[in-house]
This record gives structure tokens, C-alpha cells and sequence, in this order.
């Protein structure tokens, strides 16, 4: 189904919406601080995979984390919970 | 238990939804969803879900789901398990999936009615203790002496145990869970899926908007309210009573957090005076105490049904 | 083979739902519809009907999990009255958004304060704006037949909103009289298997229902309105087609009785369509030109058919078993707002007849007949809505 409609006789019946990313758009946007990984201290626990609310964090075929910044919101679960202190919050503007 | 690394990549909850920032419940629908499988149908009334979702013409479930009135949630299950059983389609979960407003208030109803049916489906409360899409106005399971919108100066009454009063509905399968407990949710969720009949997990998922904190405190919250005791998580399997992993070693008082250092972290409750945490916790030493009576009870006395 | 039976209007909804092989049934009580879904759970218990009866624990309930059934491909059923059609009002709204095709007996009861269990249309007609399609029944078999079309109508692509079949309280509901129940073969060759446009399906996902922006709100409600339209057409096709395939029809949207050459005519719903035909037949051997127009389908107000039927008649008498607080008789409103546009309209009386189930005669249609009559020959409507035989 395409997603956007933009004349009436191409809508659904009834509003009936597509699995998609980015539902909200690119949520990136939203952060003020953003995370960052240390690979050298990560330990490949993939705990910031199971915790992160977006999903905005991948597991790598060797389990280190991979960070879609188009989606990430910044909230810092993942800095918090990493118990190898490997991720770091970061000031968007530096 | 299932460990981490053996749950599937597969995301049945996509990236760039509108939860807010370290959403407790995105954290647990996104490990239901891993846990159930594609095979699943999400049945959901108003919520933080509504929202999260996204707007028309996106979803954010990859996943069919069928957005239901605030009330109905138990109803709406009730049907599509009845048509799902009339068109001979198996081994599909049909899930309730409401916040508390929905649940203990408005949804109670509909909820119990399914469960008296012995409806087969999986509801899950993920229970932010707030009406949270709407702004944090409280719910019965707002706890004692929150701010909420509505209760600027603080709930008075207690939070209504939702889990007990599920249990006295005798279905096969009732639990509680928390965001910061992912394996165990998705244990108990894999053992509902297995269950016949109406199954019950009261999901507690901090909410840094409603609970006033940062929001990369979700999961550490979590974390605090079953070690402090506020929360506990335990299972009532065929009406037998178990605490799980590691509520099962916070029998003993002294191995429990005081629950000041759970409170700290949150806004909501900075207007707790001292007499107000003294009796949240007596509360919650009493609720242990019962709690260590059905641990240690005989096999009759363990049951919460009773002789049926 | 087809049959004659000899029941109740309400045990005839539930030998139809059985006959239009409907999958789930949600079941609720409430007087006078209990008897409806009590035959289901005979029919269900004992084998005759294969089917999903959930007993649920409230009207709304009922709504909700029907809402659920028929999203997730099956045709589905329940019946109400009154306050628990009330109770339901949200979930209409959301049946409808939804185009869900399900069907729902209402057997018509007043509404309360205070508690009445008798008849009137202040139920479902307090409902004509959800979306629903509601047809008016004004004797058993029409009950039967009604339900049939109904799905057939509801599972029309060009249709796909729900409909409610509406019969009155005690009148029909726990009135005994003959109907015939056709032969099951010759139903599934009229009703095929349930259809709807569009499913829970695992292997194509989709949610249903999220938050529609200003943006396109508009042109979904436009989409509705549309299909009403469409209903309007296809509900007499539907119905002579079944008159063709069962012997009854009904005159689509509205049943007309002598009304060719009529200079007033006797406008009603429901049951007292047939008293109407009684004081007519009386009026006409008086030598009076009077015919009566029965309105079966209410939504979509069938507007063109009374243009039609205004030409040539001076004079419009509609009785009503309801009224709008602050307004008049539905009924009235919506005949006086189809012929608006008419240059050469008939003069039109509205009359409040039959609440909280008074007893409407034909010699009570008559006296409303001469009043009219009266009006007609004075050139004007002396009172535009008239409470008949009121106590003073």
C-alpha cells in the first residue's frame, strides 16, 4: 500500500495503516544528547539493544551495538545501563 | 529462561514512533513482540499505545493490531479469539495490550468479563500508574501520594491490586513483571503462550514523562521498585503462589531498599512528607509479610482458590 | 425445504441469524430482546447452528466483541433494546468508521427516565446519526426476510457499513404469527459467504483505527456518506431479488399502499404501517382518497422516493413514534427536509403517536386521517406537530 494518499480515491476504506518505519518521521531530530560507544570498553553484553524504546539500536553479528542516529530520541537508557560504562552522552551541538 | 542473545533481531516494533523518550512501555511492547512473534494480534483501546504507534496512514506494529474502544479491550479480545476459533486459524496469540487507566478503571468490566469466560488470550497491563496519553491524570493504580494533574497535592488512596483481583477471577495464569525484568516478562509471556485460558501480566513500566525524572532512569527505576519491594514480581500458576527472581530473596526485610531511595528519583512523589513514606512503608512490609505466608504456606495453603 | 412456522417476531431474528449462517453471536439481556438470543443458545447447545455465543457482560461488551469478530473475518450478530442500545452508542460510531458489515436486531423499547418496557423509536431512532443503516419491520416474516437482505446489503462492497433491523417491543417481538423459513440451500445461494473489506490477517499486517489528522478525516466520512448512498439503490434491488428467490418483498425503501391517486397520505414505520392500510381501506369506502407510505428504511432516508411520492398529493400526514426534544417527530423533520426543494410540495402535518408503547388503532389513524383531511381542505396546517390523544 503506498503510504501517502494524496487524492481520496487512492485511500483505504477505512483508515488501515502500514508497518513503517518512521511512523513519526526521523525521531532523530527530537534528541539534545546523543549517545556514543566506546567499542573498546563494550563488552558485548547487548543489554543497550534490549533496553533502547526505538529500536534504535541494531545488534551487530558480534553483538556490539550499532546506533541509528535518524531515530535514536537521546534519552540515555542505554548510557545508564551499560554496565561497562562504554556509552557516553554527548551535547547535540558538540 | 531464555537468555538475551537467544531472542530473535527480527523488530516487530519499528524505530521512529512517538513514544516519548525512554518510554517504559515501548521498552516492554518491543520484548512482548519479540517474545510472541509475528503470529500475534494486538488488541488495543486508548492508551499511550494509541499514540505510540503513529499516525495515519503508519504504524509502528509490524504486527496486526486493531485499535478498540477505551473500555472494551477484554471484549475485543473475546471476539477475535471467538472468529480466530471459527475459522480453524491456530497457533495465533491474541494480546491485550492497555495501559492502567484502561485496565483497573474503565476496562475492569470488560477484563473481567473475558477472564469469567476463560478467554483464551493474553492480556497485559503495562502499568505506567497514570492515565498517560492524556497527561498524567491518576488511575486506581495510581500509588498512595503520587502527583498526578488531578492530584496536585497527592494521591490518598492506595493502589488497587489488580493482580489479586485477577487471581480471585481463578484463571489459570496470573503474573507480574516490570520493564527492567526483560527475561523474566518474556518467560512469563512464552509460559502464557502455552496456557489455555485467560492469562494475566501486570506489567509495571516506569514513565519518566508522568513519574518526573530523566529519562534515562526508566530502566534503573525499575530496578529500584522491586528491590525497594513496591513492586514484587510473582506468579499464580493454576492458583499456586511463587515470587520470581529476585523478589524470592527480598522476603527478609533487611534485604529490601528502603523505599526513600525509590522515591528519590521521582518528581511525582517530592511532595511525600515523613509520616506519608512511614506508612507507605508499613504498607509494604505487610504486603511482604503476606507475601512470605503464601511463599511458605503448605501445598493447600499456597493455593489462592481455595478448595473449588 | 422450506417451512411454515408459527413464533414470536424475536424467535424468527434468531432462526434468520441461524439461516444467514452467522459465526459469532454476542448475547446480552434486556427486555423485550432476551427471547432473540435465548433461541440462538438453544439452536447453538443443541447443534443447530454453528457458532461463537459469547455471553458477554455488557451491551457495549456485546458491541465491542462483534466489532472484534467481524474484523477478523466473520460474520457476526447481537440483538438489544432501549438502554442497552444506548449503552452501545459509542461503539456504533466506531462499528461504522470501521465499515464493519455487521448486522444487530433492535427490538424497539422507549427510553427511560423513567423505566418503560414498552415500544416506541426513541432507541434507535435517538441513533440514525452512528452510520448504521436501519430498516423498520412491520411484521414477523418481514423480520426474517429483513435480516437476510440486510447481510447481503451490509457485505455489498459498494456498501460495507453495519445495519440494524429494528421491530417493536411486544408488538412483534413476543407476538406469535405465521412466517415461512425458507430452505436453507436456497439462503446460501442468496447470502454468500461473508465478506468484508479488510481483515486481521498475520501475513499482511495492518493497523486498524490509528489517529486520522484533519488532513484526510473529511473524505473518510465522505466515503460513508457515499455508501449510504449506494445502500439507497441496492436496498430494492436486494429486496426484489429476494422476491424473486422467496415470495416476499417489501417495496424497498418504502411500502406504498394506494397511494397512486392518494390526496393525502398516511406516512408511518414499523407496525403501524399495517393499521395505516386498515384506515385507509375504511377511508376509501367513505369515497376519501387516502393512501399510506410505510418508511422500511430510515438510513438512508430514502428523500428522492418521497419527492415521488409528494407529486400529486396535496396533503402529508406523518406519524411519528418518537420526537426530538426541542423539535418534532423524526419522521416529519426529515419528509418536510426532502421536499424543501419541491416548488409544488403538499402541506404536511406531523402527529406524536404511540409512545412508551400507547396503543395505536387504525381508528386512531383515521381520526389523524380526517384531522388531516380537515387541514387539507383549509389550505394550511393549523398545528404542525400534534400530540395525539393526549390526556389533559
Amino acid at each position: 500500500m503506498d503510504a501517502v494518499q494524496k487524492r481520496r480515491k487512492d485511500l483505504p476504506l477505512t483508515p488501515l495503516s502500514c508497518p513503517s518505519v518512521g511512523s513519526m518521521g526521523k525521531t532523530g531530530f527530537w534528541r539534545t544528547f546523543r549517545p556514543k560507544v566506546d567499542y573498546s570498553k563494550c563488552t558485548r553484553c547487548t543489554l543497550c539493544w534490549v533496553y533502547c524504546p526505538d529500536a534504535a539500536i541494531t545488534r551487530q553479528d558480534d553483538d556490539s551495538p550499532k546506533i541509528d542516529y535518524d531515530y535514536c530520541k537521546g534519552c540515555g537508557i542505554c548510557s545508564n545501563e551499560c554496565p561497562a560504562k562504554a556509552i557516553t552522552m554527548h551535547r547535540e551541538e558538540e | 529462561m531464555v537468555t538475551i542473545k537467544e531472542l530473535p533481531k527480527e523488530e516487530y516494533l519499528l524505530k521512529g514512533h512517538a513514544a516519548c523518550a525512554g518510554c517504559g512501555p515501548a521498552i516492554s511492547l518491543r520484548l512482548l513482540l519479540k517474545a510472541l512473534g509475528r503470529r500475534t494480534i494486538l488488541a488495543v483501546p486508548a492508551c499511550c499505545t494509541t499514540v505510540i504507534q503513529g499516525p495515519y496512514p503508519f504504524t509502528s506494529s509490524a504486527v496486526p493490531l486493531q485499535n478498540v474502544l477505551f473500555e472494551s479491550t477484554g471484549a475485543a479480545a473475546s471476539g477475535i479469539v471467538a472468529a480466530l476459533h471459527q475459522r480453524n486459524l491456530k497457533d495465533i496469540t491474541v494480546v491485550g495490550w492497555a495501559g492502567d487507566g484502561g485496565t483497573v478503571d474503565i476496562g475492569i468490566q470488560a477484563l473481567s468479563g473475558a477472564a469469567e469466560r476463560g478467554t483464551n488470550f493474553i492480556y497485559v497491563c503495562y502499568d505506567n500508574e497514570a492515565y498517560g496519553n492524556t497527561g498524567m491524570q491518576r488511575s486506581g493504580a495510581t500509588p498512595y501520594g503520587a502527583w498526578t494533574t488531578t492530584t496536585p497535592s497527592g494521591k490518598r488512596e492506595r493502589k488497587k491490586d489488580m493482580p489479586m483481583i485477577m487471581a480471585a477471577h481463578r484463571i489459570p495464569y496470573v503474573a507480574t513483571a516490570c520493564t527492567s525484568y526483560p527475561m523474566d516478562f518474556v518467560a512469563k509471556l512464552r509460559k502464557a503462550k502455552e496456557i489455555q485460558g485467560t492469562k494475566y501480566i501486570h506489567l509495571l513500566t516506569p514513565c519518566p514523562t508522568g513519574w518526573r525524572c530523566d529519562t534515562s532512569k526508566t530502566v534503573e527505576l525499575g530496578r529500584l521498585a522491586v528491590q525497594s519491594g513496591v513492586w514484587a514480581l510473582y506468579e499464580i500458576e493454576a492458583g499456586k503462589f511463587k515470587l520470581n527472581s529476585p523478589s524470592d530473596r527480598l522476603i527478609e526485610k533487611a534485604k529490601r531498599k528502603p523505599v526513600r531511595e525509590y522515591f528519590a528519583l521521582q518528581g511525582r512523589f517530592r511532595s511525600l512528607k515523613d509520616e506519608d513514606m512511614e506508612r507507605i512503608q508499613k504498607w509494604i512490609d505487610e504486603d511482604w509479610e503476606q507475601y512470605s505466608r503464601l511463599t511458605s504456606g503448605s501445598a493447600s495453603e499456597l493455593s489462592l482458590y481455595g478448595k473449588i | 425445504m422450506a417451512r411454515m412456522i408459527v413464533d414470536t417476531a424475536n424467535h424468527i431474528a434468531g432462526y434468520a441469524a441461524r439461516a444467514a449462517r452467522v459465526k459469532v453471536v454476542a448475547a446480552y439481556p434486556i427486555t423485550p430482546q432476551t427471547t432473540v438470543v435465548e433461541k440462538i443458545a438453544d439452536f447453538v447447545e443443541n447443534g443447530e447452528m454453528d457458532a461463537e455465543y459469547i455471553r458477554v457482560e455488557s451491551e457495549h461488551s456485546a458491541m465491542a466483541a462483534c466489532m472484534s469478530a467481524a474484523a477478523t473475518g466473520v460474520r457476526t450478530f447481537t440483538a438489544t433494546s432501549a438502554h442497552g442500545l444506548a449503552l452501545m452508542h459509542e461503539t456504533l460510531h466506531w462499528a461504522s468508521g470501521s465499515r464493519l458489515p455487521i448486522v444487530m436486531v433492535v427490538v424497539n423499547r422507549a427510553m427511560g427516565a423513567p423505566w418503560s418496557i414498552w415500544s416506541d423509536f426513541s432507541d434507535s431512532l435517538s441513533q440514525r446519526d452512528t452510520g448504521w443503516i436501519q430498516f423498520y419491520c412491520a411484521d414477523n416474516q418481514e423480520v426474517f426476510d429483513t435480516i437476510i437482505q440486510a447481510y447481503k446489503l451490509c457485505e455489498d462492497e459498494r456498501v460495507f457499513l453495519p445495519a440494524m433491523v429494528c421491530l417493536e417491543g411486544f408488538i412483534l417481538s413476543h407476538t406469535y404469527a405465521p412466517a415461512k423459513i425458507p430452505d436453507q440451500a436456497k439462503v446460501d445461494d442468496f447470502l454468500p459467504p461473508y465478506k468484508s473489506g479488510w481483515v486481521l490477517d498475520v501475513d499482511r499486517p495492518y493497523s486498524h483505527g490509528n489517529l486520522v489528522s484533519p488532513e484526510w478525516y473529511m473524505e473518510f466520512r465522505y466515503m460513508i456518506q457515499e455508501s449510504m448512498e449506494n445502500a439507497k439503490r441496492i436496498i430494492p434491488e436486494i429486496d426484489r431479488e429476494y422476491g424473486k428467490q422467496f415470495g416476499s418483498e417489501y417495496g424497498g425503501l418504502i411500502e406504498r399502499y394506494k397511494c397512486e391517486d392518494a390526496d393525502l397520505v398516511l406516512m408511518t414505520m414499523g407496525t403501524m404501517g399495517s393499521d395505516a392500510k386498515l384506515a385507509v381501506d375504511s377511508l376509501r369506502k367513505e369515497g376519501l382518497k387516502v393512501g399510506a407510505a410505510r418508511v422500511r428504511v430510515y438510513r438512508p432516508f430514502p428523500s428522492e422516493e418521497i419527492v415521488k411520492l409528494s407529486r400529486n398529493v396535496q396533503m402529508l400526514a406523518t406519524i411519528d413514534r418518537h420526537i426530538s426534544f426541542g423539535m418534532e417527530g423524526f419522521l416529519a423533520s426529515e419528509v418536510k427536509a426532502s421536499l424543501y426543494a419541491v416548488k409544488d410540495r403538499p402541506l404536511a402535518a406531523g402527529f406524536i403517536a404511540g409512545l412508551g408503547g400507547r396503543d395505536v388503532t387504525a381508528q386512531t389513524i383515521e381520526k389523524i386521517a380526517k384531522k388531516s383531511l380537515g387541514y387539507m381542505h383549509a389550505g394550511k396546517v393549523e398545528r404542525e406537530t400534534d400530540w395525539v390523544d393526549l390526556k389533559e
